[in-house]
């Protein structure tokens, strides 16, 4: 039965152990960062943050330490990710990088590549973005029509990648490529390859989101020539290694911790003296949070025995998009405080941020309609 | 010892607690058998004491008992069982054997080895042997009485949505069985958080099987030339379901791993909050997907979704633990949030 997928799993103590320094270290390094940019969670950039992570030690928690990492473990990085979440700390330069990047490149790489790419993650220095989705291919992503075809010992590449968080500030993008027949089957004659997006041939243009801000992109390969050893895993084998990093990026706490500066400000709006509805929402979402943790912890558990557990980051996924996105809702109906884009209190201005990025959690990473198909197919319904 | 209780219990309770054991409980009878056979395999007494003859089993353990005891929809106190012999273990009384039960909600004063007062909304009161609460004992402070439920004056029958005895009790005079007085660390409150703790499984068992039941039928029912398990329309929410479900699932067992030797007030809480949404959204799920057939008094459906809607109401509903949660993550502030929400007992939260 997949419910018993879920099953409780307390933090180990010596992972629980570094929580008190993370929080001291955030103390002390962003005591002037205001709410409103804490609102921004981990679509923040800010590279010189980055690389004091990587300097203390938590960036690379889950990977080899003779590739720079610190082997401490999915737990212990999993603490470090979530003060850093929760204290709406500007980690959007390193985090598809140390989420998922690397652990990909530890799994599928060889040791050259390993050490290639690997130290500089580490160190909080080198970035990733997930080029996935493509103008035609959304949701369907076996869809995919962007090519690497043979080219003497190398890969030429061409088509068009969009809606890439990051590419703008990124070093180097993981691509999906149709590297075989489209006749075959659908899941079939895809690969991934690790593109360096400073080469010939690539054009990165940042698209504006609804609030004006540049987080996602569109981008373009023109002929662009991969070294051979760009290819990342195996060929052909590009759909089940997307499938195995679904589980790390659907499963983490930035699923459901994303309106955690906009939790805060409302509680202090709130005040000490809640009415009864304000008590019984506020703590309705603590509750809500508390259990969204303790399932995320759960797949963790899973993934730490190196588990498959995407049907459960699914419902992880699912169920914590639909909190986050509840949040600006609940804020305006516990509080007579409209939200202002400009000016008004931290409350307000972090109401207006997050009022409009909510849509967005429940699209990007997966859509709610998709998860929703995954996790049915699990019951054994498709 | 979870694996041995979780294999012994199921195997049990599929035998002995069919549809025709839980409807015959609600026409006033007592299901004897079952409870003979829960009795002799030593469940009762599961969180005694080893030396008392129990198992000395924590919270973390028993679980998997609660949870079988919703999963089964069993028309007996067993959970209820559990939680007193618990208790009585704690304050180093002999556990009782028989069938055994709790008053979270009593008005009881203990004077000179006698009680009066009222016992209120008492699990399959007019039916067991044996009834604790917690009495005021004459500037003692609150006490642990054991009652025989022979000794009642008077019972006011009463039954929850799903058919189950919720009676009142009321005592004069009684002579007390056994009583001793609450050892520091346990509030008077012990039975209700402790009431609540068990639901929060039984709950989370209830669904499991609600889920179970409902993803078959919509695999095997046919509308339109197809099984409706395959309009996308039914599979989108079906996943609430499963999530929901697995959502209860995890509060529940968390509340239980963080309680094993004292109550976690907030794990418990949290549990019950998490338990009670859970049992809203898919009762109302499972009766969409089963359309009329669910409807009915034969099909099994309803022994499951009418126990949802009891269980989520008793020992508080989500509103009140909400609320009371709310009024200390108010107090703590913003930045006090986070940490209260990530440490593992909420100081002065144990019971």
């Amino acid at each position: 039965m997949a419910i018993n997928e879920f099953t409780y799993s307390g933090i180990p103590a010596e992972a629980e152990a570094l929580r008190a320094e993370v929080r001291e270290f955030l103390a002390h390094t962003l005591a002037d960062y205001p709410p409103a940019l804490r609102a921004q969670s981990w679509m923040g950039f800010d590279a010189s943050f980055s690389k004091a992570l990587g300097a203390k030690g938590w960036l690379g928690m889950a990977l080899p330490r003779e590739y720079g990492g610190t082997q401490a473990g999915f737990f212990a990085r999993y603490v470090v990710s979530e003060e850093l979440l929760a204290a709406g700390a500007p980690v959007s330069a390193h985090w598809i990088a140390d989420r998922q990047s690397g652990p990909l490149i530890n799994k599928f790489g060889t040791h050259a590549q390993r050490d290639r790419y690997l130290p500089a993650i580490c160190r909080g220095e080198s970035y990733f973005c997930i080029g996935m989705s493509e103008p035609g291919s959304g949701s369907d992503l076996a869809s995919i029509r962007s090519t690497a075809v043979r080219d003497g010992e190398g890969w030429r590449v061409n088509g068009q990648k969009v809606w890439t968080t990051n590419a703008h500030h990124s070093h180097y993008m993981i691509a999906l490529l149709r590297t075989g027949d489209k006749q075959t089957a659908r899941h079939e004659g895809m690969s991934q390859f690790i593109v360096d997006l400073r080469l010939p041939g690539i054009t990165v243009r940042p698209i504006r989101d609804l609030a004006g801000g540049e987080h996602f992109n569109e981008v373009f390969f023109d002929d662009v020539y991969l070294a051979d050893d760009a290819l990342i895993g195996s060929e052909g084998k590009g759909w089940e290694q997307v499938t195995a990093e679904l589980a790390f990026e659907r499963s983490g706490p930035e699923r459901f911790l994303s309106s955690m500066a906009l939790i805060k400000t409302m509680i202090d709006a709130i005040g000490t003296q809640p009415d009864a509805l304000q008590a019984a929402e506020v703590g309705r979402l603590a509750a809500r949070l508390a259990t969204l943790r303790n399932m995320s912890l759960a797949v963790t558990a899973q993934l730490a025995s190196g588990g498959q557990p995407a049907w459960a980051a699914s419902c992880v996924k699912d169920l914590g998009n639909a909190f986050e996105q509840d949040i600006p809702e609940l804020a305006q109906r516990l509080l007579d405080i409209e939200p202002r884009q400009h000016g008004g209190s931290d409350h307000a201005q972090v109401l207006a941020y997050l009022t409009q990025m909510a849509p967005s959690f429940s699209l990007r990473g997966g859509t709610r309609e998709i998860l929703r198909g995954i996790i049915a197919r699990g019951l054994g319904l498709r | 010892m979870r694996e041995l209780f979780e294999s012994t219990i199921e195997r049990l309770l599929a035998d002995g607690s069919g549809s025709e054991t839980v409807l015959a409980s609600e026409g006033g009878v007592w299901s004897a058998t079952l409870w003979d056979a829960i009795e002799d395999s030593g469940f009762t007494l599961a969180a005694a004491p080893e030396s008392l003859g129990g198992a000395d089993a924590g919270w973390a353990d028993l679980y998997v008992i609660a949870r079988a005891a919703g999963r089964y929809a069993v028309p007996l106190p067993l959970s209820e069982a559990l939680l007193a012999n618990w208790l009585l273990g704690s304050c180093g009384l002999e556990p009782q054997s028989g069938s055994l039960s709790f008053a979270a909600n009593a008005q009881l004063t203990l004077s000179a080895g006698r009680v009066s007062g009222v016992l209120r909304d008492v699990p399959w009161g007019r039916h067991v042997q044996t009834v604790i609460a917690i009495a005021d004992n004459d500037g003692v402070g609150p006490s642990l009485v054991v009652l025989a439920r022979s000794q009642a004056q008077g019972i006011e029958q009463s039954l929850n949505v799903a058919g189950e005895p919720r009676d009142t009790l009321f005592f004069n005079n009684a002579v007390v069985v056994d009583s001793a007085p609450l050892p520091n660390g346990l509030s008077s409150e012990v039975l209700h958080l402790g009431g609540a703790l068990i639901r929060s499984a039984q709950i989370a068992g209830a669904l499991t099987r609600l889920l179970e039941m409902t993803s078959e039928y919509a695999g095997q029912r046919n509308q339109f030339g197809k099984p409706i398990g395959a309009f996308q329309a039914i599979q989108q929410q079906l996943a609430v379901f499963a999530e929901q479900t697995a959502a209860a699932n995890i509060a529940a067992q968390a509340a239980f791993v963080q309680s094993d030797r004292a109550l976690n007030w907030f794990a418990i809480a949290v549990a019950k909050v998490s338990a009670a949404e859970a049992a809203t959204q898919c009762a109302n799920i499972a009766h969409a997907v089963h359309g009329a057939i669910g409807f009915t008094q034969e099909y099994a459906l309803q022994l499951y979704t009418r126990r949802l809607w009891a269980w989520r109401g008793e020992f508080g509903t989500a509103t009140r633990w909400s609320q009371q949660i709310g009024a200390q993550v108010c107090a703590v502030g913003g930045d006090g949030f986070w940490p209260l929400l990530t440490q593992d007992s909420v100081s002065g939260a144990s019971a």
